[in-house]
């Protein structure tokens, strides 16, 4: 795999299949945190990291074991306690050795079990593999980085939409969640502009 | 919650007054996802109730052997282990929708409203109440995802089950089935849905914050309306 095809599938993750506008994962995060600058920072940072340990342990743990013991129906069982496992590392690392960046991440470390967005980027880079055999181990980690900037990207975008929601007359059935959402609407067509761009960028 | 009353208030509180996906904003990810079209949203939503009553069963059963550290994981695999199986189901007998949810159906694990059944009810209460109170939530959750994907459906394709629909089938507004409708269809069904409550009744929101999986990321969220009673 080319180093031009990497950066494709790197900026194809970011801008046409953002997980967030495109795919809808992670909207519960997106919805929740995204209020202030640096919480949407901090919570975009772990998942990112996360996203990109979690593919990088459960590739070959798909392709070397559960697919030659003919086990890939265990795939979402396996894959959900490997997170679950993984952030718990995670946080146990961070706290002995980096406490200045458990603290920045806080609450929003264990949460990431629950996000989608990272048991989906490990499902569908699989997928992809399935489908196109050149697309192996490095591909898949460009892939879940790529997804996690993405995600980063559409946070700190929204926190600034929502900042400036907030001095706003709005409507009272419309307070709080419905105006965000209908927010989201339109910065999720901003980025359906983006479709076709990275293709003819990269050829 | 409410052992004295009748169980059939479980079954019921989950479909209009309690409903997780309008009221409670639980499980977002998926009414977002697969509501492009109404077989797809109900395929969603039937799943997910087979997973919220058997899971919600299950973990009833086992509220008093499960060791309050580890309830977490130990919530999830049970969760899992019925995804899986409905997956299989699904691959075997209805392979068409398979391919229309895609990875959103293994996604079921981490659906919150799942877990936060689990936690907030599941764990607490009796059997026959927890399959009851699964059963509603999951009638309650389909019935928010039928609704978004018929709205999606006849406006942005232009047909229902797709049977066309006459006149609205010739210009579509392609828009809806694009992820901006989704996120606007969901924003203008939770603002009627706010207006009906508020007519209605102020003291509809009884969730139970404290047990609420998603409680400490939407602390940030709307702090008067969506989590505080």
């Amino acid at each position: 795999m080319s180093l031009t095809q990497l950066i494709g599938i790197f900026l194809a993750a970011i801008l046409t299949e953002n997980y967030v506008l495109c795919k809808f994962f992670g909207i519960c995060p997106f919805l929740g945190v995204s209020k202030k600058l640096d919480t949407a920072l901090g919570m975009s940072a772990a998942v990112t990291f996360v996203m990109v340990l979690a593919t990088a342990v459960t590739w070959p743990i798909y392709t070397f074991i559960l697919v030659p013991k003919e086990l890939d129906y265990l795939q979402t069982l396996v894959f959900i306690l490997v997170i679950a496992g993984l952030v718990q590392l995670v946080e146990i690392v961070l706290k002995k050795y980096m406490s200045k960046l458990y603290n920045a991440l806080g609450i929003y470390l264990p949460l990431i079990t629950t996000n989608c967005a990272v048991l989906g980027v490990t499902m569908l880079v699989l997928d992809k593999g399935a489908e196109n055999p050149s697309f192996g181990y490095i591909a898949s980690l460009v892939n879940a980085l790529g997804a996690g900037v993405g995600f980063l990207v559409a946070m700190v975008m929204f926190a600034g939409v929502r900042e400036r929601l907030e001095g706003c007359d709005i409507p009272e059935s419309l307070k709080g969640l419905p105006i965000t959402l209908v927010s989201a609407s339109l910065v999720a067509c901003s980025f359906l502009g983006f479709n076709g761009i990275v293709d003819r960028l990269i050829g | 919650m409410s052992e004295k009353k009748p169980l059939i208030n479980e079954l019921t509180k989950g479909i209009l007054k309690e409903n997780p996906v309008l009221c409670l904003v639980l499980g977002t990810c998926p009414t977002l996802a697969v509501t492009t079209g109404v077989s797809s949203a109900l395929g969603m939503g039937i799943a997910a109730t087979a997973v919220l009553v058997c899971s919600n069963s299950v973990i009833s059963m086992l509220r008093k052997v499960i060791p309050d550290k580890v309830r977490i994981p130990a919530y999830i695999t049970i969760i899992a282990a019925f995804v899986t199986i409905v997956q299989m189901l699904i691959k075997a007998y209805a392979p068409t929708l398979n391919e229309a949810l895609g990875v959103y159906l293994p996604l079921i694990v981490v659906n919150c409203i799942i877990l936060g059944r689990a936690e907030m009810f599941a764990s607490k209460n009796g059997i026959a109440a927890s399959a009851l109170d699964g059963l509603g939530m999951g009638i309650g959750f389909t019935a928010a995802l039928f609704l978004m994907g018929s709205i999606r459906e006849i406006l942005g394709a232009g047909s229902w089950f797709g049977m066309n629909i006459p006149l609205l089938s010739q210009s579509p507004i392609l828009i809806f089935i694009l992820p901006p409708g989704g996120f606007f269809v969901f924003g203008m069904l939770m603002a009627a849905a706010n207006k009906l409550n508020s007519v209605a009744d102020k003291q509809i929101r009884g969730t139970d914050c404290a047990s609420c999986p998603m409680s400490e990321s939407c602390r940030g969220l709307d702090e008067e309306k969506e989590c505080v009673k």
